[in-house]
């Protein structure tokens, strides 16, 4: 058993490397000459869906061995749920691939996989046992529903990112630039995130501080960065460890509140550095990418992804929830803060549709609430399990 | 009511915005309007937007308005959002008011949160208001829309004006093409894609899939029924929702059921994952320590004979019998019990020794069930020997006015008074034993009792539960996704085909969504035909200069 789980991880591993392998395909096939409307045949395409296919079979390889060496669907925390996340990702544009043969999409939506199995290593990736509330057939069938619905919705976010790359203007300046930026700066975030992680895990950094928590409990926390806040009443156990001695508030998660700032930094650091040397926005370095790129195809991706994620999303993230709640827990709905936010997830996407249809919000409104819709899918998976603690917060 | 006359002579309702006859515009408004607009309910008089001068009027087109529908949808959203900022009331711990706990932990944004009712947000008139309003909103703009629309699909011609062709966003008018031929053959192509063609006068009207425009309004049948499910909850006999708290060993009643049902706690069991219990655990369990694997009470179901005494226990007879799981309740009738809780190790029984003080012998041994103390009862040990308890505190809190105090029946502090005879004393010497504590009331005794072991068992906690609203419940979820997916994975497409003068050939095509789907479904027809694939005049305007160009040359339209 010990052995399948090894032969997992290296799938999985496999798996990241053939999708970066595919995405330099698929930037080489929007590069080529002969390449006039974005989709069709193309060589460079072809080899680039191939290879994202083999890396996703590998991916399913490490989904099964871990299932059979666990003896659970691996879905259960946070690690398993992101990386579950991310395939699903992979899955749905190679359908929606598969329906248009748009290759730029592959150039945004693989990076985006990537980068979300990188972060999703990033959390204890050991196998766990289950806790009797997850001890259920429910958990794979609502798990696995969810995410495969909120990641077909992730797909209207990549078509609507690459919509606004060529729709705004961006040697004028002005709000949609802004804004466009600012996405991708948080896009840096996570990279910042990864990268400092990353660093400090492989450099072995570790260190340890005693401190009051909010319930006046005096406990001990583990810091995988150097601390440049403490918490509550903190002192530093671990000899030669960095500490500022900058004490936050007892409610404040001081552990996490650091990682963001470390993330920050190194994001903000990266960003730097890329317009620094460019001498241009992020935005501006990919526009030439999407030159070629056409609206209207855009814009109909981004509405078909949407019509086709929320009727899955809505079963597995409201239906099978509660079902799923109603045995579990007594009850099909408890107002918990995963509960509270997948309902919001659903009206905001209930909301674009309405909007679509009956106000005629096509384009770039149509983009810019796909890119918002996606923000709050990410928020729910990575925020309100690290912020907010409710029922469903992983261990 | 006023008619608008076409003028192909047909009498269309006030408000139509297309004829329903041949398609021409009937009004400026309508022709300034994108056609995907007009065309969304087929140019039908809707009420709301026919009528606006009663206060019934009024409240009908502020209700049926998707932008109020779309605004109630965000407010919902926000408020909810903000609504998960601090725990909930319910989440709280319980001792506390939530007056305090709010200002208390989280200074003054808690203080605020509590005022404008956020911390119960949920349970909120306006909350409740928010969600009737919506529900509102739903049930009016559908029949605002869903009548009319339903109305003109049914009875649709098939030949329409030119100019209505002329606006389809598919359009292209074949010179030289309009034989019978020709026609036959796109039909024939249409059909094979599963379209029902209508043929008059050698035009054609093709279509499929209409019931996917009901799609909308099938959801949203699905979800005013899950409201008025939600709703029902209140009504008294609908939801039942008690907790029974059951000692090991113990038959209790199920809250609920009015006396009818009984259940017995077999024994409660809670479990950990060991190391070792599988290789692939073990790192997680070293890191975070013990993790739960199984709560469970093996419990026994027993139903009361109808013409028992109520209240007793006599005449039960076992109806089921099995172990209750997380994940795994007990159902039966319309109760289900789940396991919620639990208590670990409450006292149960004390094991106490009457020692001789000089010698440290004991003299005897005896145990005092903290739930039936036999008060009056008198222990009987070795001969001539023998211990009888007076009092009993089971929840010792101190001494009042020199008489010991009990808070509460539960044994969580447990005291004694002794009195214990021997030969010596027959009267019996008095002694005071709580925990830690060994008092001798009336002056020094020649015999004390000693504290010797305990024994305790488990609490489970188990939630009974009855919600008559599931099956409303089910239902609307179930009519809400149906609608979803019809609404969602089909789209209904429409192609007319006319003969016009000069042997001009119009084709236009209409769909309500997936217009690239469109597309791919007709071209065949048309190359069957010999016919170019009908051109797409996209309303969507290119702001990048290099994509003009191409939309010029015709390459964006063309996807094959
Ligand atoms: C949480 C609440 C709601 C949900 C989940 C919901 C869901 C939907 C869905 C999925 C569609 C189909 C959209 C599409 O196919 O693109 C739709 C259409 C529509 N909804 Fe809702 N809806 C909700 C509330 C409302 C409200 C409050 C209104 C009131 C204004 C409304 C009015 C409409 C209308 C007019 C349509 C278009 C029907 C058509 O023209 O074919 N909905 N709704």
């Amino acid at each position: 058993m010990a052995q399948l789980a090894s032969i997992s991880s290296t799938l999985l591993y496999i798996a990241f490397l053939l999708y970066l392998v595919a995405t330099v395909f698929f930037a080489g096939s929007i590069k080529s000459k002969k390449h006039t409307n974005q989709t069709g045949k193309n060589r460079w395409a072809t080899i680039g869906i191939t290879i994202t296919l083999i890396g996703f079979a590998s991916q399913l390889g490490y989904f099964i061995t871990r299932w059979i060496a666990s003896g659970h669907a691996p879905v259960s925390n946070l690690f398993e749920f992101i990386t579950f996340f991310a395939m699903m990702l992979v899955a749905s544009f190679i359908i929606i691939y598969f329906i248009y043969r748009l290759h730029i999409l592959g150039v945004f939506a693989l990076p985006i996989a990537l980068l979300i199995i990188a972060y999703s290593s990033m959390f204890p990736r050991d196998i766990s046992p289950l806790i009797p509330a997850l001890q259920s057939d429910w958990l794979a069938i609502h798990v696995s529903t969810v995410a495969a619905g909120e990641a077909i919705l992730a797909i209207s976010f990549v078509a609507g990112l690459i919509f606004l790359l060529k729709d705004i203007d961006l040697s004028k300046g002005g709000k949609q630039a802004f804004w466009l930026e600012s996405v991708l700066f948080g896009i840096i975030l996570v990279l910042g995130f990864v990268l400092s992680a990353t660093a400090f895990s492989v450099a072995g950094y570790e260190s340890e501080f005693t401190f009051v928590n909010a319930d006046e409990e005096e406990t001990t926390v583990q810091y995988a960065m150097p601390a440049l806040v403490t918490p509550n009443e903190g002192e530093l156990l671990t000899e030669g460890a960095f500490s500022t001695g900058l004490e936050m508030h007892e409610l404040v998660n001081a552990p996490r509140l650091n990682t963001v700032i470390w993330s920050i930094g190194v994001g903000a650091i990266l960003y730097l550095l890329i317009r620094l040397i460019t001498r241009r926005t992020v935005a501006a370095l990919f526009q030439p990418l999407v030159k070629k790129a056409n609206l209207d195809m855009l814009d109909e991706i981004g509405y078909r992804s949407v019509l086709i994620g929320f009727p899955v999303f809505t079963l597995g993230g409201l239906v099978f929830a509660m079902i799923w709640a109603q045995i579990a827990w007594t009850r099909f709905w408890g107002w918990d803060p995963k509960e509270v936010w997948a309902l919001i997830t659903w009206l905001f996407y209930a909301a674009f549709l309405h909007l679509r249809l009956s106000r005629g919000w096509e384009g770039n409104r149509s983009a810019w609430l796909a890119v918002i819709g996606f923000v709050i899918i990410m928020f729910n998976l990575v925020a309100v399990n690290l912020i907010i603690a409710g029922l469903h917060s992983y261990a | 009511m006023s008619k608008i006359i076409c003028q192909c002579g047909h009498e269309n309702p006030e408000g139509s915005e297309l004829c329903q006859a041949c398609g021409r515009t009937l009004t400026e408004a309508a022709a300034k309007r994108k056609t995907h607009d007009v065309m969304r309910y087929e140019g039908m008089a809707r009420r709301s937007q026919t009528y606006h001068s009663s206060i019934i009027d009024k409240i009908w087109n502020f209700f049926s308005s998707v932008k109020v529908g779309v605004t109630l949808i965000f407010i919902t959203l926000v408020a909810s959002a903000i609504g998960t900022i601090f725990p909930q009331e319910f989440f709280i711990p319980q001792n506390i008011p939530a007056v305090e706990y709010y200002e208390s932990r989280y200074g003054i944004a808690g203080k605020i949160y509590y005022v404008l009712g956020f911390h119960d947000l949920y349970g909120s008139w306006w909350f409740m208001l928010l969600v009737a309003a919506i529900g509102t909103s739903i049930i009016i703009a559908s029949l605002d829309r869903g009548i009319p629309l339903y109305k003109a699909l049914k009875k649709q011609r098939v030949e329409r004006h030119d100019s209505f062709l002329k606006r389809q966003r598919i359009y292209t008018a074949y010179e030289g093409n309009a034989s019978d031929d020709v026609i036959e053959r796109i039909g024939e192509g249409l059909r094979k894609r599963r379209y029902k063609v209508k043929a008059e006068n050698g035009h054609l009207l093709a279509e499929k899939n209409r019931f996917s425009r009901w799609g909308p309004y099938i959801n949203h049948v699905g979800l005013i029924i899950f409201l008025i499910g939600a709703m029902l909850r209140f009504v008294p006999g609908m939801y039942v929702d008690e907790i029974l708290w059951i000692r090991e060993g113990e038959t209790r009643s199920i809250p609920g059921t009015e006396q009818e049902y009984f259940l017995k706690n077999d024994g409660f069991t809670l479990e950990t994952y060991q190391e070792g219990d599988s290789e692939v655990f073990d790192q997680t369990i070293q890191r975070t320590g013990a993790i739960a694997k199984n709560f469970q009470t093996d419990a026994i179901l027993y139903k009361r004979d109808e013409n028992a005494v109520a209240g007793s226990q006599d005449e039960l007879t076992e109806v089921d019998h099995h172990a209750i799981q997380v994940n795994v309740p007990m159902k039966f009738d319309q109760f289900a019990l789940y396991q919620t809780d639990y208590i670990e190790n409450e006292l149960y029984k004390m094991n106490f020794t009457m020692d001789n003080k000089e010698t440290g012998e004991p003299v005897g041994a005896f145990t005092v069930d903290l739930f039936n103390p036999e008060t009056s009862g008198v222990y009987e040990l070795e001969e001539g020997y023998s211990v009888e308890l007076t009092g009993y505190y089971p929840d010792f809190s101190g001494f009042e006015d020199g008489e010991p105090q009990s808070d509460s029946p539960l044994p969580n502090n447990p005291a004694f008074l002794f009195n214990m005879v021997s030969p010596e004393h027959p009267d019996g010497e008095v002694a005071f034993v709580a925990i830690q504590q060994n008092l001798e009331p009336l002056g020094p005794n020649e015999y004390e009792i000693s504290f010797n072991g305990i024994e305790t068992r488990d609490l489970s906690g188990l939630t009974v539960r009855k919600d008559l609203t599931l099956w409303i419940l089910a239902l609307g979820g179930a009519i809400f996704m149906f609608g979803v997916v019809i609404g969602a994975y089909w789209n209904h497409r429409r192609v007319w085909i006319k003969k016009g003068p000069d042997s001009i050939l119009y084709a236009a095509g209409h769909t309500n969504k997936n217009w690239y789907g469109l597309k791919k479904d007709i071209a065949p027809a048309f190359e069957y035909a010999g016919l170019d694939q009908p051109m797409d005049h996209q309303e969507l305007k290119e702001s990048d200069s290099s994509a003009k160009e191409e939309e010029e040359s015709g390459t964006t339209r063309q996807h094959k």
